[in-house]
């Protein structure tokens, strides 16, 4: 048999499933989004503007704050490890800033319910320490717990990828920039990010699909209106059976993240090619 | 950088302190804070007994809901079992299609290759939720729907982005010349895959596997609309549990899911390499 068919064979099974089981369920909910009680045409979206309008604006607001702020304490923290001149220091935020990469979203969905609540654990400890006044404790689950949830668990995340671009870059501008007498911070925002911004990029946009689609997240912590679009659906599913309009807003949170996506899959190719 | 520290003025203080460590404390406290507040929140949820406003700390310590959890009769441990017998039978699936299709991307000539390659990565590309959904709808038809084969097909499709990924870098990471050589001193090509490739290649197909297994036990948003209400799982459980106001059940439920994915950390960099682990997504 020849090579190439062989290798067409043992790729195909895999292959198949993605097809069958994320591409085509894919398909129908792009046609889905299009097709109401009353034939093929815009009528769901028109619910999904009337009824959903302020979730979309709160989902976007939501991620893109969510995805600015990752940016920025994963740059620290890969800028740390990185440029860090007490090796004991360095020592522990690489072993302390790991932790919740492996925390599924269902249990930090958990965790910080209960500790961000009016009378959590946060609070409480704020209120003993004499920070703050038992009257002025505020719960944080709402737009602010999402965020804080989405920042926690994504921040190890893109931070290892960046602190390992970060590794592999040329020390001998670095030292240069050093002994000229540049201060680290301004090695590290015109020296180093410059140069690992495709790796940044990368860990931001697989940050931003994914935050686009976690479900558990947004119904354990953000129990009201306004929510994200993930928590929508699956109310429009699990209370009316409305496939239509649920397939119309996963078309606009595909939309959403279609900008993002384009971007990543455009990189990825070429680097693969 | 030596010289540098030494004109740095603040370097030592009066009496040999680096005062450096007051700002740097500062902030690795309020990091450890922030990572380590909520997680031993959920220990302490998972003995408290009683606990109410305003009381900053339980008021009685106790085990009485781990023994809920895992009373031979109750749903707790039916969705443990359930979650360990799907995520074992997913893993199995996952290889089964990876290994192949790694070998194959990473070591023959494949037509279109970068383009196979590409339909791997648009799970990655999109949403998953509006794809579960219809998935939910295709399988009720199939009276798929409720079952556990229902179950780990999606958590197949969920996994197999990450085991052909990592497959392929394992295979791809094997000198070509070992497999070579075992081919001409007579072993025929399944031999020489049998005997050297796939053994060579077993610790990244270790970290996939052990990867896959965790993200089905994790997985909670394709159980939610595929599984539920009939197969019980344990993210489903915790989920359940924490809507109904029982966070005791739920944080025990959340550590039981949470064990597993700190003690891969612990042992991720044994069996995959950090420039690997860095290159899943690229």
């Amino acid at each position: 048999m020849p090579q190439r068919l062989l290798a067409l064979l043992f790729v195909l099974p895999a292959l198949a499933v993605i097809v069958l089981l994320f591409m085509v369920p894919l398909g129908a909910s792009l046609i889905g989004a299009f097709e109401s009680g009353e034939g093929y045409g815009i009528a769901n979206f028109i619910k999904v503007f009337e009824l959903y309008r302020w979730d979309v604006l709160f989902t976007v607001m939501v991620v893109l704050l969510s995805t600015l702020l990752i940016g920025f304490f994963s740059t620290a923290i890969a800028g740390y490890l990185t440029l860090g001149e007490n090796p004991r220091a360095v020592a522990v935020l690489r072993w302390l800033y790991r932790w919740p990469m492996f925390v599924p979203f269902i249990v930090v969905g958990q965790v910080l319910r209960t500790f961000l609540a009016k009378n959590g654990l946060m609070n409480n400890i704020f209120i003993e320490l004499g920070l703050m006044t038992p009257i002025s404790a505020t719960s944080f689950l709402d737009w602010r717990g999402i965020v804080i949830a989405f920042v926690w668990k994504q921040v190890p995340f893109v931070a290892l990828l960046v602190a390992g671009a970060m590794a592999s870059i040329d020390r001998g501008t670095i030292e240069a920039a050093r002994n000229l007498g540049a201060s680290r911070l301004r090695i590290l925002v015109e020296i180093v990010v410059p140069q690992i911004a495709t790796t940044l990029m990368v860990g931001l946009v697989l940050s931003f699909v994914t935050m686009m689609s976690v479900l558990s997240v947004p119904l354990m912590i953000n129990a009201q209106s306004p929510t994200m679009l993930t928590a929508d659906i699956a109310f429009r599913i699990n209370s009316y059976g409305d496939y239509g309009v649920a397939n119309a807003l996963g078309f606009v949170s595909l939309l959403i993240t279609a900008g993002a996506a384009w971007i990543y899959l455009r990189h990825s190719v070429k680097e693969r090619a | 950088m030596s010289i540098l520290n030494s004109v740095s003025p603040a370097r030592s203080g009066r009496f040999g302190i680096d005062l450096w460590w007051v700002p740097r404390g500062i902030l690795l406290g309020a990091l450890a804070f922030a990572i380590f507040g909520p997680l031993a929140n959920l220990l302490i949820w998972t003995v408290t007994e009683k606990w109410y406003f305003p009381h900053a700390l339980p008021l009685e310590y106790g085990f009485s809901n781990w023994a809920k959890v895992f009373a031979p009769r109750g749903n707790a441990l039916e969705s443990l079992i359930n979650s360990v017998i799907v995520a074992t039978v997913t893993v199995i699936v996952a290889l089964a299609l990876a290994i192949p299709s790694g070998y194959a991307l990473a070591r023959l000539k494949l037509p279109l290759r970068s383009l196979i390659l590409l339909a791997f990565l648009v799970p990655q590309a999109f949403p998953e939720l509006p794809v579960f959904v219809n998935v939910a709808r295709m399988f009720y038809e199939l009276r798929l729907n409720g079952t556990i084969p229902g179950v780990v097909l999606v958590h197949v499709t969920h996994g197999l982005v990450y085991a052909v990924w990592i497959a392929t870098a394992a295979f791809a990471a094997i000198d070509r010349d070992l497999e070579q050589a075992a081919r001409s001193i007579g072993a025929s090509a399944p031999r020489a895959f049998m005997d050297v490739t796939l053994p060579l290649a077993a610790p990244g197909l270790m970290a996939s596997a052990i990867f896959v297994f965790l993200e089905s036990l994790d997985e909670f948003t394709g159980s939610y609309f595929v599984g539920a209400p009939d197969v019980n799982l344990m993210p489903l459980l915790l989920y359940s549990a924490g809507a109904g106001g029982n966070y005791q059940i739920a944080s025990i439920t959340a550590l039981l899911l949470l064990i597993p994915s700190i003690a891969f950390m612990a042992i991720v960099e044994r069996f995959l390499r950090a420039d690997v682990l860095a290159r899943v997504g690229h």
